[in-house]
């Protein structure tokens, strides 16, 4: 059994605060993190191989400092790691991405069950999960919160959905896309940790994969961002003073003019 | 590659610098350096007011045959026997972009036992031509299966334009429909515009909602957005005349390798949070679970759902079935009260896209403040049973 997990290196949003002001980005001091839902994916595939056995190969894109991101995966017991990196898979949309990580586990080859979290925190687009596997051509489920391996190289997957959950079974070599209920994810070992210092992280280029520059990067890309701009400041504050009534009974009169069903 | 910049305009001013979400630009002596760091997000193109920056050209692939690609359709989600009413709102929308376009609008049902009912009440909302597909194989959601007999339908009619909604299906299959075809998708647009061109102007929050970009896609047909629910306004027509066309597909088209073994619907009707008009949200100041009580009960009152904060759940005072914001929900609601909850940036993204936003807080700094339409400094075991109390006064009910 071979899972792999793939992964993004994100600005850590936590730190991440709204000028009251400009009503901007305060970006000062903001590092880089493994997107959260990643780390459910991690966890995900390391409950397979607590249970079951399993090689676990995690996998990101990204600039040659993403490789900590990968150390930090490994501290956790994951057994390999890929860096996807080239100049030329910079500013990659989703579909440049999933090509390029779709090429990266074709060429692994055995590859059973691929995990991503839901969607990643900066973009929170959530496609390149499915978009990876219309490219490989395997079946997948999103928004899992839980997995079983079945009999016969199938897998039970529980989705949470916008109307309640759904069981579904779906034959490996799958692709599932996780959220939080998943599991908690666990703490780094001191054991695994002295691994993750030395391991050796491969690297592979889109020559490596076998890609044309024109297919992956900005050029692969289909979509192209014209213009940003920070959102539209909210309409002045109106701040609601007095006593508790007369507080009450302003909020009530305010809401009424907003036309608030069920006021 | 990364973001170009040039020299002669460059002032060396920083602002680039200090919008740069990768921190990759660095001020130097007499110019900017930008390292590889770069991840061509642009965002520096738009900061800067020299115009000194700019990223390399797009999209040097294939260029779809444009002309041949006509019309704006919406795929409207059948589910649990109707159409989601994002459904209706992207017909309402649509419709303003095939009329800007002169062009013609599509909707596409796909599921089992579609009366013509149901079609014909998007004809209502906009639709020119409902396309209908209604097999046993459709009854239950899955990606292949509704992926495929989207795709072939496109291959079919090549609209220029798919819109569907930003739901749980609408995020899982669109993107395999856009792979299919080898085109662009926006995931979870707020705005949507047509350019004279014809280019699908599509505007979405990212960075969690502090930054907005719009996007197109200037190579591919057709321009493929989904939308959050609740953001465009539903406008119904009665007596609209439309065309219901029930296509027939290839029996590939209804062949996919998942089973699905069950379908439970949600049994709490008050974490159906993603719908509700109005949700009251409690984070950490409500102290202990039973004080949930007091939130259920105003929300009881005007037909609203329960929300909470990531702090809440923790707590274990609320299921996280409740919890609004980046590992949550993402709710849009007309009224929002977020009550006894500082308003983390993980929380504000999962809700600052509501009409109205109510802030009740003991702490007059508290973040949620930022971005509140009304502010109500106090203290909540106070103020919400008064505010129940004048809800409850206007309907002429006594207090309980």
């Amino acid at each position: 059994m071979h899972i792999v997990v793939c992964i993004k290196q994100v600005p850590d949003t936590k730190n991440v605060r709204i000028d009251p002001d400009t009503h901007t980005l305060v970006r000062q001091g903001v590092e880089s993190i493994v997107n959260p839902f990643d780390l459910f994916a991690v966890e995900a595939a390391l409950k397979i191989k607590d249970e079951n056995g399993a090689r676990v190969t995690v996998v990101t894109m990204g600039p040659p400092q993403a490789s900590e991101a990968l150390r930090d995966i490994l501290s956790l017991g994951v057994d390999d790691a890929v860096l996807l990196s080239d100049r030329a898979f910079a500013g990659s949309d989703t579909w440049a991405t999933s090509t390029t990580l779709a090429g990266a586990i074709r060429k692994m080859g055995d590859v059973d069950i691929v995990i991503c979290g839901k969607q990643a925190v900066d973009g929170d687009t959530a496609q390149v999960g499915p978009e990876t596997a219309a490219l490989l051509d395997i079946p997948y489920a999103t928004f899992v919160k839980n997995i079983q391996l079945l009999e016969g190289g199938a897998l039970k997957v529980v989705r949470q959905t916008d109307e309640g959950t759904e069981v579904w079974k779906i034959p490996m070599p799958a692709l599932v896309t996780v959220i939080k209920e998943i599991g908690e994810p666990r703490v780094p070992s001191l054991r695994h940790k002295m691994r993750a210092k030395k391991a050796e992280i491969v690297v592979w280029g889109a020559a490596d994969l076998g890609l044309d520059t024109d297919c992956v990067g900005l050029c692969g890309s289909f979509t192209q961002v014209v213009r940003v701009f920070s959102p539209p400041r909210r309409s002045n504050r109106i701040q609601i003073e007095g006593s508790i009534e007369e507080q009450a009974d302003q909020l009530f009169q305010y809401l009424k003019n907003s036309k608030v069903p069920g006021l | 590659m990364k973001a170009i910049v040039d020299k002669k305009k460059c002032t060396v001013c920083g602002v680039c610098s200090d919008a740069c979400p990768m921190g990759a630009i660095s001020l130097r002596e007499d110019h900017i350096e930008i390292s590889d760091d770069c991840s061509l997000c642009g965002i520096c193109v738009d900061t800067c007011e020299f115009g000194a920056l700019s990223l390399p050209e797009v999209g040097k692939g294939p260029v779809a045959d444009l002309e041949s690609y006509r019309g704006v359709w919406v795929y409207a989600e059948w589910r649990e026997g109707e159409v989601h009413k994002v459904g209706h709102e992207l017909l309402s929308a649509g419709r303003v972009l095939a009329d800007k376009r002169g062009v013609q609008l599509g909707a596409v049902l796909l599921g089992s036992g579609l009366e013509n009912g149901i079609a014909e009440e998007l004809i209502s909302y906009g639709a020119d031509t409902v396309y209908v597909v209604d097999r046993p194989e459709l009854a239950h959601f899955t990606d292949e299966t509704y992926a495929k007999s989207l795709v072939e339908l496109i291959r079919r009619e090549r609209p220029e334009i798919l819109l569907a909604g930003a739901t749980s299906m609408g995020r899982s299959f669109i993107p395999r429909v856009a792979a299919s075809l080898q085109t662009g998708l926006t995931a979870d647009c707020t705005e949507l515009d047509i350019s004279d061109e014809g280019l699908l102007l599509q505007t979405r929050p990212a960075f969690g909602g502090n930054i907005m970009a719009t996007i197109i896609c200037p190579n591919r047909r057709p321009q493929m957005a989904t939308v959050r629910p609740k953001v465009m306004k539903p406008v119904k027509a009665p007596g609209r005349q439309g065309r219901i066309e029930r296509v027939e597909l290839p029996e590939e088209c209804f062949k996919g390798r998942v089973e699905v073994l069950e379908v439970i619907p949600e049994q709490d009707r008050t974490a159906k949070l993603t719908e509700a008009d109005v949700i009251v949200s409690g984070g950490r100041g409500l102290r202990k679970a039973e004080n949930f009580d007091l939130l259920e009960e105003l929300a009881g009152l005007v037909n609203g759902a329960v929300g909470a904060s990531r702090g809440a759940v923790e707590e274990g005072w609320i299921a996280p079935s409740h919890q609004v914001g980046q590992t949550g929900r993402t709710v849009a609601p007309t009224l929002y009260m977020a009550v006894g909850l500082a308003g983390a940036i993980q929380h504000l993204v999962g809700m600052q896209g509501s009409q109205v936003i109510v802030a009740v807080n003991k702490d007059p700094h508290a973040p949620i403040f930022d971005v509140a339409t009304y502010g109500i400094v106090a203290d909540l075991f106070e103020f919400i049973p008064a505010f129940v109390k004048r809800i409850r006064k206007e309907r002429g009910e006594r207090a309980q």
